[in-house]
């Protein structure tokens, strides 16, 4: 953890004269209503009646979840997040409503009789991690002012470099998904006489 | 920015998915709430790596990476879910309970 960091000027300022919370930056603003929508999507998402809605508020959410990243000056994941997830993701999650035949229009039975238990360890993760958190982060400050640390060209440099064998790893693991989806969908497998 | 914020709405994005993971019935939802898991996962490895400014860009390569095989959870898990529908003529967790205790 550092506890010392170097501004611009070659200053050296402690962690712990990290600005108030108080003085909120511009960068915070766009941040909290960012993170205000995303979280208020995974909500509508996860509390939906119509189970299209959730998926599409589950759109919403994810593409929140992007604009955090490039508020964070993760540009490139936040591109990949939008191109993978909004692009690839929800429209699987759409075909799966499509071909199990889930009704379209509000279900009351969407829910499990779990539902109170679940608000309960929903409601205790959250107390409980913002707790720790809160003790563990309170002086830690992101520094936003560094320039190209979420490009393409680190980024590509760290996957291709540092990153290359997990990288390999990672193409291989998403052949034998494919390979493996195929597999379970296929009819003609495992049951005798191959068409 | 103070590192608290990511964090924070990362928590509330994992309960939030938490609380889909075990009240839905459907199982599309609830892959849908895996995935809100997952993005609350790869929020922080992200927020970690800005604070740290890695030279390797641990987190943000790791989440590039978490991204990918949340799309091939999805992937196949959406062929179970599937097969599971032709098998059986349904897609609620309630109804697909031949592995539990007999009562």
């Amino acid at each position: 953890m550092r506890v010392t960091r170097t501004v611009a000027t070659g200053r050296t300022v402690h962690a712990a004269e990290a600005p108030s919370y108080l003085d909120v930056s511009g960068s915070e603003i766009v941040f909290i209503l960012i993170g205000v929508i995303t979280l208020g999507a995974a909500l509508l998402c996860v509390t939906s009646r119509n189970v299209v809605r959730a998926a599409l508020w589950l759109v919403v959410a994810l593409g929140g979840l992007a604009g955090l990243y490039l508020v964070l000056t993760a540009e490139l994941v936040a591109i990949v997040q939008v191109l993978i997830y909004v692009g690839a993701v929800v429209v699987l999650l759409l075909f799966g409503l499509m071909v199990t035949k889930a009704p379209i229009g509000p279900q009351p039975d969407l829910n499990t009789a779990n539902r109170p238990v679940a608000l309960v360890v929903a409601v205790a993760a959250f107390g409980l991690l913002v707790a720790v958190l809160i003790d563990a982060f309170r002086f830690a400050y992101l520094d936003l002012t560094v320039e190209g640390q979420g490009g393409a060209e680190a980024i590509g440099g760290a996957v291709f470099g540092s990153w290359v064998l997990p990288f390999e790893v990672l193409s291989v693991l998403l052949l034998a998904a494919v390979i493996g989806a195929i597999a379970i969908t296929r009819r003609d497998v495992g049951s005798k006489g191959r068409r | 920015m103070h590192l608290l914020y990511p964090l924070i709405v990362s928590a509330g994005l994992f309960a939030i998915g938490l609380y889909g993971l075990l009240a839905r019935r459907n199982l599309v939802l609830v892959l849908m709430s895996v995935e809100l898991l997952l993005a609350a996962v790869s929020l922080n490895l992200v927020a970690f790596d800005v604070w740290l400014t890695d030279v390797l860009r641990s987190g943000q390569v790791l989440t590039l990476m978490v991204i990918a095989i949340a799309a091939a959870e999805v992937g196949l898990g959406l062929a179970i879910v599937l097969q599971l529908f032709r098998q059986r003529a349904t897609s609620s967790i309630d109804d697909l309970d031949t592995l539990t205790e007999p009562r």
